[in-house]
C-alpha cells in the first residue's frame, strides 16, 4: 500500500480501523456526546414531569421550593461550576504534556466534587431531614400551608429524585476521576492521546449543565421575594 | 477539526461569567419581577450559562459538524418531549365539558 507510510507515525494509542488520530479522536467525541443526548431524555423526563406537576400545583410547589436552603444551593452552583474549570484544565494539561498539572487538576475536580456531595448528604439533606420534609420519612404537613399542603410532598418527590439522581451521576463521576487519577499519575495521556479525559470531561460538565437547571428551578423560581418567603 | 487548544484565557473567563451569572439568578430571585418574569430571568440565565459551558468547557465550538448535528437534534426532542406533553395538558379543558348523554335525551324520555 503507498499510504502505508503515513501511518509509521501514529502514537500507540492509535486503533488501525481509523485514518488518523485526529478522526479516532472525532469518533470518540461524537460516541460520547449520543451517549448524552440519551441522558439529555433520561434526565429529560424528570424535567418533563416536574414542568407539567409545576404547573397544575404552583402553590404548593412554590411552598415548597421556598423550603430549600437556597445558600447550600447556590453555593453548590459555585463548586460544580469551578470542578468544571478544574476539569478543562486537566484535558489542557495533558495537551501540553504536562503530568502533574493533569493529576493535580483531576485532584481538585474530585475534591470540589466531593465537598459538593458532602455538603448536600451531611448538611442539606439532614437539615431537610430534621424538618419533616422527606416523603416516606416522616413528612409532616404543617397546617400554615393550609390547602395546599396536600401537594407540597409531591414537590420534595421531585426535589430529591431530581438532586438524588443527579447526585448519582456525580458519585459515579467521582470513581471515574479516581480511575483517570491513577491512569494520569502513570503518565498514559499526552498531547497525542487523552481521549478517556475528554469523555470523562464531556460527562462531568454535562453533570454541571444538569445541576444549571436543577438549581433554578427548584431553589429559585418558588417566589422567594415573598415576605418571610427566605429561609 | 478536533485538534484544538482553547487557551487558559478563554476558560477564566467562561468560569467568571459563570460565577457572576449564579450571582445574578440568585440575587434576582429575591427581587418581585411581576407576573413570570423572575421564571423568565432565572431560566435564560440558565440557559445562557449551558451554552457557555457546552460551546467552551465542552470544546463544542470547535467541534465539527457531525457532533454539533447530534446535540441539536437531542435537545430538538427535548424540546418536542415538553412542549407537546404541556401541549396536551393546557389545553384539555379548552373543549366544552361533555356531561353525558342522559341529560341531553332527558326532554325525549316522554317517547320511550
Amino acid at each position: 500500500m503507498a499510504d502505508m507510510a503515513v501511518h509509521h507515525a501514529q502514537p500507540k494509542e492509535f486503533q488501525h480501523q481509523f485514518e488518523d488520530m485526529a478522526q479516532q479522536r472525532d469518533a470518540g467525541t461524537f460516541g460520547m456526546w449520543v451517549f448524552l443526548v440519551t441522558e439529555i431524555m433520561f434526565f429529560g423526563g424528570l424535567f418533563g414531569a416536574y414542568i407539567i406537576y409545576r404547573s397544575l400545583y404552583l402553590p404548593s410547589f412554590e411552598i415548597g421550593s421556598r423550603l430549600l436552603k437556597v445558600d447550600f444551593g447556590a453555593t453548590n452552583t459555585v463548586i460544580l461550576i469551578a470542578s468544571s474549570l478544574t476539569m478543562a484544565l486537566s484535558i489542557y494539561a495533558a495537551h501540553i504534556n504536562k503530568k502533574n498539572l493533569q493529576v493535580l487538576f483531576l485532584a481538585l475536580t474530585m475534591l470540589l466534587g466531593g465537598i459538593f456531595l458532602f455538603l448536600k448528604f451531611a448538611f442539606e439533606w439532614t437539615a431537610d431531614y430534621h424538618e419533616h420534609l422527606i416523603p416516606g420519612l416522616g413528612f409532616i404537613v404543617r397546617p400554615e400551608w393550609g390547602a395546599a399542603g396536600s401537594h407540597v410532598p409531591m414537590f420534595f418527590c421531585f426535589y430529591f429524585f431530581m438532586t438524588g439522581l443527579h447526585a448519582l451521576h456525580m458519585i459515579i463521576g467521582f470513581v471515574i476521576l479516581a480511575v483517570l487519577l491513577v491512569m494520569a499519575w502513570r503518565g498514559r495521556f499526552h498531547s497525542e492521546y487523552y481521549a478517556p479525559l475528554e469523555s470523562t470531561g464531556l460527562y462531568w460538565h454535562f453533570v454541571d449543565i444538569v445541576w444549571i437547571f436543577l438549581f433554578p428551578l427548584l431553589y429559585l423560581i418558588g417566589g422567594r421575594y415573598v415576605i418571610g418567603g427566605g429561609h | 477539526m478536533s485538534d484544538y487548544l482553547v487557551p487558559v484565557k478563554t476558560y477564566l473567563l467562561v468560569f467568571f461569567g459563570l460565577l457572576i451569572l449564579t450571582g445574578l439568578t440568585t440575587g434576582v430571585a429575591f427581587i418581585d419581577l411581576g407576573a413570570e418574569f423572575n421564571t423568565i430571568v432565572a431560566l435564560t440565565i440558565a440557559v445562557v450559562k449551558a451554552l457557555l459551558v457546552i460551546l467552551f468547557f465542552m470544546h463544542v465550538k470547535y467541534s465539527g459538524g457531525l457532533t454539533k448535528m447530534v446535540i441539536v437534534a437531542g435537545f430538538f426532542f427535548l424540546a418536542l418531549l415538553i412542549a407537546f406533553t404541556l401541549a396536551d395538558e393546557l389545553t384539555r379543558n379548552w373543549s366544552p365539558q361533555v356531561h353525558g348523554w342522559s341529560t341531553l335525551i332527558a326532554p325525549l324520555r316522554i317517547w320511550f
